[in-house]
């Protein structure tokens, strides 16, 4: 079978599963559902190994097919095709989405078990990676949209699944809102396309663009910035990034699958896929690559001083992302998608031992209440352990390989993206600090009453279901997290998943050793190649330099952080009183929430309220009530002369004809 | 004798239908009324064609008797079925068609 044939069935099996468990949750057992929605991801993931394998049988030329199964618009010029486009780039990406997507919806089918939800859950899970495929599959931009969409939907159907929490609803409204935002960017950006290329197809687009635009015209430039907005909004980039944090109200394995390792990183996808219009404009290239560069800085600083742990981690995520929009835009394409792939691995794994830990702690999410859990839970401190480790790109593990990548090729585009490659390492420095933190507060020091429980009696501490944001009791009969709590010890599903991940995160980067084998370059060369800086190569001896600088940096930063949380513990508080301002900024989330509630919301609330009190009042209203008066007041003239007395009816027949005959008399005279 | 009083007296019937059906209230009489008008205008037709010295007024003259005849018996019936639904038989009071 073709490659196309493949991806076809990529995207079929996740939307018969998420149907499937859907139309027969009354129907099926629990387990069943559960068993369909893994089921079905892991048979996606095997087409898309048979897809890879087709395709690597291709010349490395030839890689790129297009496949369309029926016209859905054809008319007077414009052609939209429900199609595909299978290259490497989008194969990576169908593997990256459905190998950690088989692995979260393993782990979240022993995760969930109590939740009465169940069903629900995996039939949007399966929907969301159905989704995910659609916007990396797709062949044309209309797709695109439709994909971006879809997995903007699933992404607030799965934050707002415990719908009777009041702060998960408003956090999947919220992330749905900054999402459509991204959406309109990307729509508006889609029929700028049309009206300069004539075209949604990319292999047409990208193949005019060269010819139609000149570098840097204002057209392409407008083109690109309205693709990055649709980018940011996706993946969380400053200053649309607000909603990331809040939805982690969502389930943790939710966090994990589209908020940590998937669904955001498809800004990453999307300007790798169109990086021929961002080299038609570098000023938007540079917009993005500087956009990328604060928001590793800034989601850095917040991540450290965040007491809720899956916060923590959110703006961890917000700020590798950060290192991956900065690669893709400054051309390092291929070390870009390297680091979306890692980071797929260790923090979909870090999501994962934490939802461990929350479950251990009755869904608490402090980390100042949390200690001694390395003694508590073996296993789950030790894949939490592999995750930091390739967080905080520590030596030989697979973030070491991938971060350095981008930032070597920055250091070798010099000028400007020197400053960008040193900046990139302070934000390593931050990485390892804030990674280190969660990790030294959780796992060593004396056990906290529900890890002793767990040591001494082996069980899970149960309390009645709180929300973590609020501290409300909650209701477990409709879709709840349920009153029993899973952790990944003695759940096979959950350490099977873990422990493959753990690998993963530890050795995923052996495949790109610089100077030994480049595996995903040379995969996907064949994409990049027309590219500007498919030449840019950063020597190996700075590539190891780098990798050297990068190790020290690490390990710094896990001896800051040793330092300040098990060596000297009462030094975090002193700092905190010293720099009480910075520390204040930084946990008030440097205001963004504020500031886009006085620039955005507030005036529209304004104009809201204007446009209800006065304008629907004087204006619509006037116009309505205006015309009823008219109508009535002819209508009453004309009601006036049928008074039902025949005579005068009559009399006016009769006063008329004599008028007439009276007119024509005079006239013909 | 010239055609003058023949209008002459045509008009005059005339008037006095139209006055009948505007004064008076029984629909009876405003039948009888309509009747003198159409009859009014019979007569002149009548009198022109004999003015003018053929036929083709009297033709017209003997269609409007046919229309009159059936204008009498919708009229006829309408009163019969006034009557016997015991509704005033005056056309002042049967104002229920009013707008």
């Amino acid at each position: 079978m073709s490659a196309t044939a493949w991806a076809w069935l990529v995207l079929l099996f996740p939307l018969l599963g998420s149907i499937a468990i859907a139309l027969g949750f009354r129907a099926l057992p629990q387990k069943a559902a559960g068993a369909i929605g893994t089921i079905s991801i892991g048979l996606a993931f095997a087409c898309g190994i048979a897809a890879l394998i087709s395709l690597l049988g291709d010349e490395p030329e030839a890689r790129h097919h297009a496949s369309s199964l029926y016209d859905y618009a054809s008319v007077a010029g414009l052609e939209i095709k429900l199609g595909i486009f299978v290259d490497p780039l989008s194969i990576f990406m169908v593997l990256v989405v459905t190998g950690v997507s088989a692995l979260i919806h393993l782990y979240s089918y022993g995760y969930m078990q109590s939740d009465e939800g169940y069903h629900r859950f995996f039939s949007y899970l399966n929907f969301f990676v159905f989704s995910m495929l659609l916007l990396v599959l797709a062949g044309n931009f209309v797709l695109l949209i439709v994909g971006w969409a879809f997995v903007g939907f699933a992404s607030y159907a799965l934050i707002s699944f415990w719908y009777r929490r009041e702060t998960a609803t408003r956090a999947g409204m919220k992330a749905f809102v900054i999402n459509v935002v991204g959406d309109i960017g990307l729509v508006l950006a889609a029929f700028l396309i049309f009206r300069e290329l004539g075209s949604f197809d990319y292999g047409e687009v990208f193949e005019r663009a060269p010819e139609v635009f000149t570098t840097n015209e204002w057209t392409i430039v407008a083109i690109c910035l309205l693709l990055l907005l649709g980018a940011f909004a996706k993946s969380a980039q400053l200053p649309l990034h607000t909603w990331l944090p809040d939805a982690m109200e969502g389930p943790t394995p939710v966090s994990s699958l589209i908020h940590a390792a998937t669904m955001v990183t498809a800004g990453v996808y999307l300007i790798a896929r169109t990086h021929v219009l961002f080299e038609l404009a570098p000023t938007a290239a540079d917009v993005a690559a500087f956009t990328g560069l604060a928001t590793l800085l800034v989601a850095g600083t917040m991540a450290l001083v965040m007491t809720d742990l899956k916060r923590a981690i959110a703006y961890s995520t917000m700020s590798q992302i950060g290192y991956m929009i900065m690669g893709v835009s400054i051309g390092a394409y291929s070390a870009g998608l390297f680091h979306l792939m890692t980071h797929a691995f260790f923090k979909a794994l870090l999501f994962m031992a934490a939802g461990s830990i929350i479950a251990a702690m009755a869904n608490e999410q402090n980390i100042d209440r949390m200690s001694g859990f390395g003694r508590a839970m073996r296993f789950t401190s030790m894949t939490m352990l592999a995750g930091a480790l390739a967080l905080a790109a520590f030596p030989g593990t697979s973030g070491f390989f991938s971060k350095d990548e981008i930032l070597a090729f920055a250091g070798a585009r010099g000028g400007i993206y020197a400053a960008m490659m040193v900046l990139g390492y302070a934000g390593a420095l931050l990485t390892a600090v804030y990674t280190f933190r969660l990790v030294f507060r959780i796992l060593p020091g004396r056990p906290c009453p529900e890890a002793r429980e767990l040591i001494d009696t082996g069980h899970v501490a149960h309390e009645a279901p709180r929300n973590p944001a609020t501290g409300e009791p909650e209701d477990t009969d409709v879709g709840f997290p349920g009153p029993e709590h899973h952790i990944a010890e003695g759940n096979w599903p959950m350490r099977a998943a873990m422990a493959v991940l753990a690998v993963l995160a530890i050795v995923g980067g052996w495949v790109q050793v610089p100077g030994l084998d480049h595996v995903i370059t040379t995969f996907l060369d064949p994409v990049f190649e027309g590219s500007a800086f498919a030449h840019v190569h950063p020597s190996a001896g700075t590539e190891w330099l780098g990798l050297g600088v990068g190790g020290l940096i690490s390990v710094a930063g896990i001896g800051i952080a040793y330092l300040f949380y098990v060596a000297q513990p009462q030094r975090p508080a002193i700092l905190r009183q010293q720099l009480r301002p910075l520390h204040t900024l930084f946990v008030d989330k440097w205001y963004f929430d504020e500031l886009i509630d006085l620039l955005v919301v507030r005036p529209a609330l304004a104009v809201g309220r204007f446009a209800n009190r006065v304008f629907e009042r004087f204006v619509v209203d006037g116009l309505v009530t205006g015309t009823e008066g008219t109508v009535r007041g002819a209508g009453g003239v004309v009601r006036a002369v049928q008074n039902g007395f025949v005579r005068s009816y009559a009399l006016l027949l009769i006063a008329g004809f004599a008028g007439l005959a009276l007119y024509f008399l005079l006239s013909s005279s | 004798m010239t055609s003058e009083w023949f209008v002459v007296l045509s008009a005059l019937l005339f008037a006095a239908g139209a006055v009948g059906i505007l004064i008076r209230r029984s629909p009876m009489v405003i039948l009888l009324c309509l009747e003198l008008m159409l009859n009014a205008g019979n007569l002149a037709l009548v009198a022109f064609s004999r003015m003018v010295g053929n036929g083709q007024g009297q033709v017209f003259a003997v269609i409007v008797m046919v229309v009159a005849a059936c204008e009498v018996v919708v009229g006829l019936g309408l009163i019969v079925a006034i009557f016997r639904r015991r509704l005033p038989l005056n056309v002042d009071d049967l104002r229920e068609l009013r707008g």
